[in-house]
């Protein structure tokens, strides 16, 4: 565990990372504390640039909403999106890549090409298409964002496990009589999970990407304030109030850089061998 | 080589028929009556003028006859009929195609240019300061969402400094022809094309410089060395040409995302190409336009990858053919 830190706080941009997205998570956290009030909820004139009025830190946007408010409870809402569809995705993803890279043959081929489709077809549009048709709710947005984000997640892990079912243990496991899936979930899984960690952290930002696309689209749950969101709303006024839709884009920013950084540190602490012969 | 592509094609129209099957069952799991949903009417419409639409898509019939006349339509490039515009939508994705190909065209050129002489110039010279500065671009232009940059480049470019126009595909009214036309277009192309290939260019930048760095350790190149052979010739002959294998496959997967892109940069710049189609259907609750153009995209993105397989192939003989 030492050395994972030592490892991991090696890497500036990992550090740094971490900093920015535990000031997001805090105030996603006290996002409902700071601000009680619905983030929908017009509390002074439309437009007040930033800076200028004590308690609306960052103005109001076209309706008179308070900016900062949106931003927390955005916060909240790109978060909760990120980790959830990844988990979700991880979930498709882990039992479709372990079962082809298990089983190989038949199994893998079938598994493989359902992958490889979900893998070609564009994914976005998907995402569109999905939400388009059905009522746009976050369980929604959460179940289009997990459809198009779980294949690489089976690409990843049927390599992995290709690589391992071979190995000594997992003969030695075969021999003393355990059955398929706990071979699979108590000895194979647990050694493929480094590469799906970092994948993980990176999946969760581009979850946070996606999900915010998508509400700037107008495809967002539409009661509840997202990043993508404010952008969308902020676009036809960007001449007269262009903070409006920098703010939040900066949020998104920022979010997505710190897990990209986090994910590039994880990778250099727990695949100390692939470091070493990539640098 | 012909096997291969034939191969390859077979495969593609294996997908595009499971995509119909999937628009199919989508627009019949919609919430909803199947023709209240195709009119993009639901709930409005009243009874006779939903029974005048089950008659003429056949949505009386039973259902396996109702997806074999949908397959059979759209195999026939008949992508159902747009009732808020009046045009059928095979015609109205006719019209759009040409923007939306010249501007990922564009984009996908610029990003694999730029971002393979990016990657290729830091890993010349790896930790320095052109390398960190590049390194560091790449990843924040990694992390910004794409239609932020669009809406930013915009106020900078075009609101700010007028440099070029912020939207649009040509100026209207302006009656050019010719190459003042040509030129024209180009100038409305800058921004949306270079926001778009923005967020690829540091995906093939990175790419690039990792792979060129990989391959670089490798003996072969420790030979050229020492046969004494110059730089510059060891990181073009040598090495690039080996680093870039990883940089096509990765690009010709790409092709779906860029689409997606599409989608955005068009809705910002008002490209009036088809994802600016789709976004205009998805506040019409258009669904035969929304579908229509997610068939599509997918049959050019089908297209593309057959492309930069062949395209592998030839750079790379070792490849074999397998489909």
């Amino acid at each position: 565990m030492m050395s994972f830190w030592k490892r991991f706080s090696y890497n500036r941009g990992a550090v740094i990372g971490l900093v920015i997205l535990a000031l997001v998570v805090a105030t996603a956290i006290l996002a409902p504390i700071l601000f009680p009030q619905s983030p929908w909820k017009m509390v002074q004139r439309p437009f007040l640039p930033p800076f200028t009025q004590d308690g609306l830190m960052l103005g109001t946007d076209a309706l008179g909403r308070n900016v900062m408010a949106g931003l927390a409870h955005g916060a909240y809402v790109s978060l909760l999106v990120g980790l959830v569809s990844t988990i979700v995705a991880l979930a498709i993803g882990v039992p479709v890549g372990a079962m082809a890279g298990y089983f190989a043959g038949r199994t893998d081929d079938a598994l493989m090409r359902f992958t490889e489709f979900f893998q070609t077809i564009p994914s976005f549009a998907l995402a569109i298409v999905l939400l388009a048709i059905f009522q746009p709710s976050l369980t929604f947005v959460i179940i289009a964002i997990s459809i198009v984000s779980w294949p690489p997640v089976a690409r990843l892990v049927r390599g992995e496990v290709l690589s391992l079912r071979t190995r000594e243990f997992v003969e030695a496991a075969t021999l003393s009589g355990l059955g398929n899936l706990q071979i699979i979930t108590r000895h194979i899984l647990p050694n493929a999970l480094p590469p799906i960690i970092v994948l993980a952290s990176l999946m969760v930002a581009q979850a946070i990407l996606l999900e915010s696309s998508l509400s700037f689209l107008g495809l967002g749950d539409p009661n509840i304030m997202s990043w993508g969101y404010m952008i969308g709303a902020a676009r036809t006024v960007i001449r007269t109030a262009w903070w409006l839709s920098f703010l939040p884009g900066m949020a998104i920013l920022l979010t997505v850089l710190a897990l990209n950084l986090i994910g590039e540190g994880l990778n250099d602490a727990l695949n100390p061998r692939l470091t070493r012969t990539s640098e | 080589m012909i096997r291969f592509i034939v191969g390859r094609l077979i495969k593609a129209v294996f997908i595009l028929l499971a995509i119909l099957v999937f628009n199919f069952l989508l627009i019949h799991a919609a919430p909803g009556d199947p023709a209240a949903v195709m009119a993009g009417e639901a709930g409005a419409a009243d009874e006779k003028f939903l029974l005048d639409l089950r008659a003429r898509f056949g949505l009386d019939q039973p259902l396996y006859m109702q997806l074999w006349l949908y397959i059979k339509g759209a195999v026939q490039l008949d992508l159902g009929y747009s009732f808020r515009q009046q045009m059928s939508v095979a015609e109205m994705i006719g019209d759009r195609l040409p923007a939306t190909l010249l501007l990922t065209g564009v984009a996908f050129v610029l990003s694999l240019v730029l971002g393979v002489t990016a990657g290729v110039a830091a890993s010349a010279r790896q930790g320095s300061w052109g390398d960190t500065i590049i390194s560091t671009l790449a990843l924040l232009f990694y992390a910004t969402p794409l239609f932020w940059v669009a809406l930013m480049a915009t106020l900078v470019f075009s609101v700010w400094l007028e440099w070029l126009p912020g939207f649009g595909y040509s100026t209207i009214g302006a009656g050019y022809t010719g190459m003042a036309h040509v030129l024209d277009v180009a100038k409305h192309l800058v921004l949306p094309a270079s926001t778009l290939g923005l967020f690829f260019m540091a995906i093939y930048m990175r790419m690039t410089r990792a792979s060129m760095l990989e391959v670089s350790r490798l003996d072969f190149v420790k030979t050229a060395r020492a046969k004494g052979l110059k730089r510059g010739v060891i990181q073009r002959r040598h090495i690039l040409r080996n680093a870039l294998l990883p940089v096509i496959t990765l690009a010709g997967l790409q092709a779906g995302q860029i689409f997606g892109g599409a989608i955005l940069t068009e809705t910002v710049f008002a490209w009036p190409g088809i994802g600016r189609l789709m976004f205009e259907a998805i506040n019409q609750r258009d669904y035969n336009v929304i579908l229509g153009v997610f068939y599509i995209s997918a049959a050019m993105v089908l297209l593309f990858n057959l492309i930069t397989d062949v395209v592998y192939v030839i750079v790379d003989p070792r490849i074999r053919l397998t489909t």
